[in-house]
């Protein structure tokens, strides 16, 4: 539609005139285009729109063949039903408090190794920082037998340290790709303002907490997103450590409300989509970080 | 001088101080424990028990192991089912993006989107899509009066099913490939339309060969992500039908939570540790034959 309108506004629209057979083609072209994206946003919406009107249907209407799309009456029910079924507000606080504390200590303990990894020198620093990249590719099936007999032998089972204290040492294991981030991050920042903040009597930390860190929001606010994403949609971890109810996570939340409403399928979708929108909210109001993040973490490889 | 020095002992100390979390834990929570369960594996040793040490026992029974050999054609059936499909798809759609589309920020969301989903609500969605009886494909396709299946309930459809399912979180490879795509130089095109080439020879001889260390290193992460898969096992299917998606780390959960058969679940982690090791190794050895990287020479 625009394309019609296009041409004619053009100044150069004198110029490219003999050239309107090729402009055919493309027009042809863009049309195609467009339908390819259509093509594939279909498939891809579609379950999210299956998600939201099972959500917001009555049973009776969801076993309706062929399948009806708008729900009638809306179920809203459903949703108040599902989520008091369960506590999900308290695993919805649950989860806040875990990943909180664990995007604080990844974001402190990681910037404060990538500052010691970029700007200080020491020696063994390259070496250090090489053996501690090795552990980022490593299955975390191989540490985890270990790990869990570890927190069993300090009786920390059930508790929320086997959750968020390996975030306070770097993240540990994969999180250390984090370190790797902002080390690069801060390797673009000028040295000389360091150095003039050392002539006056700064100390290391001085230089790390009001020169580099301020300079660094960007990147910080990348490794937040992607520290707090992981540890609202970790699954294996709280299943491991976690047995009372009453510190259940979220996803661990959700998986046992499944296993008791089988067939509910009007509960599980209400519940399924009160999961997912903090996290699709997120996105919105951060978008802009979530992709840089993703194109960071491929393109610095 | 001396006060040169004297900021030389400062950043020796400081920088040592600032780098010991991050040291500690990798002592910690990754050397400490890989050398703790190669020390496991060399068990037998059942939770609550004194471990007894049986040598290379537990990874000689592995070798007669059905389910572990079920469990690890489950995972590469699934890995290279989902990353080759994964990797198409999201090329595709990053190919698609990066001409010159109006409204790029919608579109690159909505492709995204489905990444955002955590993933057991995701799993617990698409229990409900593959519902073989009220569920969204057997609707569409009873509408369409196409036959229909039981997607997971069913063993030979239950990997195929899980393998569609993990095609719709494309989006990450996507953004990934449309940032590697808004990198080729704009002048390399040019030359080859200077030669008359048309779409597919740019596609051939531009994009595609300064593509491949994109498209390299999200066969790697996705290789080793993949063949780590476990809530689908878990929440979906819990390794059925009859095994069929008994998916390596499910069944190494079961053995070591289970059956709490710690020491032979650390000879499965640990083969699992050696196979992705030999299979990122041949990954990059093939690399060199068909990655191509801009600035070889320089380094």
């Amino acid at each position: 539609m625009t394309a019609v309108e296009a041409p004619p506004r053009s100044p150069r629209a004198g110029r490219v005139a003999p050239t309107a057979g090729l402009r055919g083609g493309r027009r042809y072209g863009k049309v195609l285009l467009y339908v390819a994206l259509v093509a594939g946003a279909v498939p891809t919406l579609l379950p999210f729109v299956w998600l939201v009107r099972s959500a917001l249907m009555q049973d009776a209407q969801m076993f309706v063949a062929p399948p009806e799309w708008i729900p009638s009456p809306f179920q809203w029910s459903n949703f108040t039903e599902a989520l008091t079924a369960q506590p999900f507000w308290l695993y919805f606080v649950n989860t806040v408090i875990i990943a909180v504390i664990s995007v604080l200590g990844t974001v402190l303990t990681c910037s404060v190794a990538a500052f010691s990894f970029s700007r200080l020198r020491w020696r063994g620093r390259n070496v250090a920082f090489a053996v501690l990249l090795s552990g980022v590719m490593l299955p975390y099936a191989v540490t985890l037998i270990p790990t869990f007999v570890m927190w069993q032998e300090l009786g920390a089972l059930d508790t929320y340290l086997p959750l968020t204290v390996p975030s306070w040492f770097a993240g540990a294991g994969g999180g250390v790709f984090n370190v790797f981030l902002l080390r690069q991050f801060f390797l673009t920042i000028p040295f000389e303002l360091d150095e003039a903040a050392y002539i006056d009597g700064a100390s290391p930390w001085r230089v790390f907490w009001t020169i580099v860190m301020p300079l660094s929001k960007p990147a910080i606010v990348v490794v937040t997103i992607f520290t707090f994403i992981g540890t609202w949609n970790d699954f294996l971890g709280p299943l491991l450590y976690l047995n009372d109810e009453e510190k259940y996570t979220l996803s661990l939340g959700l998986a046992s409300f499944q296993s008791i409403y089988l067939t509910q399928w009007g509960y599980l979708m209400a519940a399924s989509a009160a999961v997912i929108a903090p996290i699709i909210a997120l996105f919105f109001f951060l978008q802009r970080y979530f992709i840089e993040g993703v194109t960071l973490t491929g393109i610095k490889n | 001088m001396a006060g040169m020095s004297g900021q030389r002992r400062m950043e020796r100390r400081w920088g040592l101080l600032m780098a010991l979390p991050a040291l500690l834990g990798f002592v910690i929570f990754t050397a400490g424990p890989m050398v703790a369960s190669l020390a496991f594996s060399l068990t037998d040793w059942q939770v609550g028990g004194t471990p007894a040490f049986v040598g290379l026992g537990n990874y000689t029974e592995l070798a007669g192991d059905e389910l572990f050999w079920k469990s690890l054609s489950a995972t590469t059936y699934y890995t290279l089912g989902a990353v080759p499909l994964v990797l198409i798809v999201s090329f595709a759609v990053a190919m698609l993006l990066n001409q010159k589309v109006r409204g790029l920020p919608i579109w690159r969301t909505i492709f995204y989107l489905p990444t955002l989903v955590p993933a057991i609500a995701n799993v617990v969605l698409w229990i409900w899509i593959f519902n073989p009886d009220f569920g969204l494909l057997n609707s569409l396709l009873r509408q369409a009066g196409l036959p229909t299946g039981q997607w997971i309930y069913d063993e030979a459809m239950a990997i195929p099913s899980l393998i569609v399912m993990s095609t719709w979180g494309f989006g990450n490879t996507m953004v990934i490939f449309l940032a590697g795509l808004q990198g080729v130089p704009r002048h390399l095109y040019e030359a080859v339309s200077i030669d008359g080439g048309g779409p597919w020879r740019r596609f051939w001889h531009v994009t595609l060969p300064m593509m491949t260390p994109t498209i390299f290193y999200n066969l790697v992460v996705g290789v080793v992500g993949t063949f780590q898969v476990f809530n689908q096992a878990y929440v979906m299917t819990e390794g059925g039908p009859n095994n069929a998606t008994l998916f390596y780390v499910y069944y190494l959960f079961r053995i070591a939570f289970k059956e709490s058969e710690m020491g032979y679940a650390s000879a499965l982690a640990w083969v699992l540790f050696m196979i992705i090791v030999v299979i990122t190794f041949l990954l990059f050895r093939n690399a060199r034959r068909w990655v191509y990287y801009e600035m070889a020479g320089a380094r």
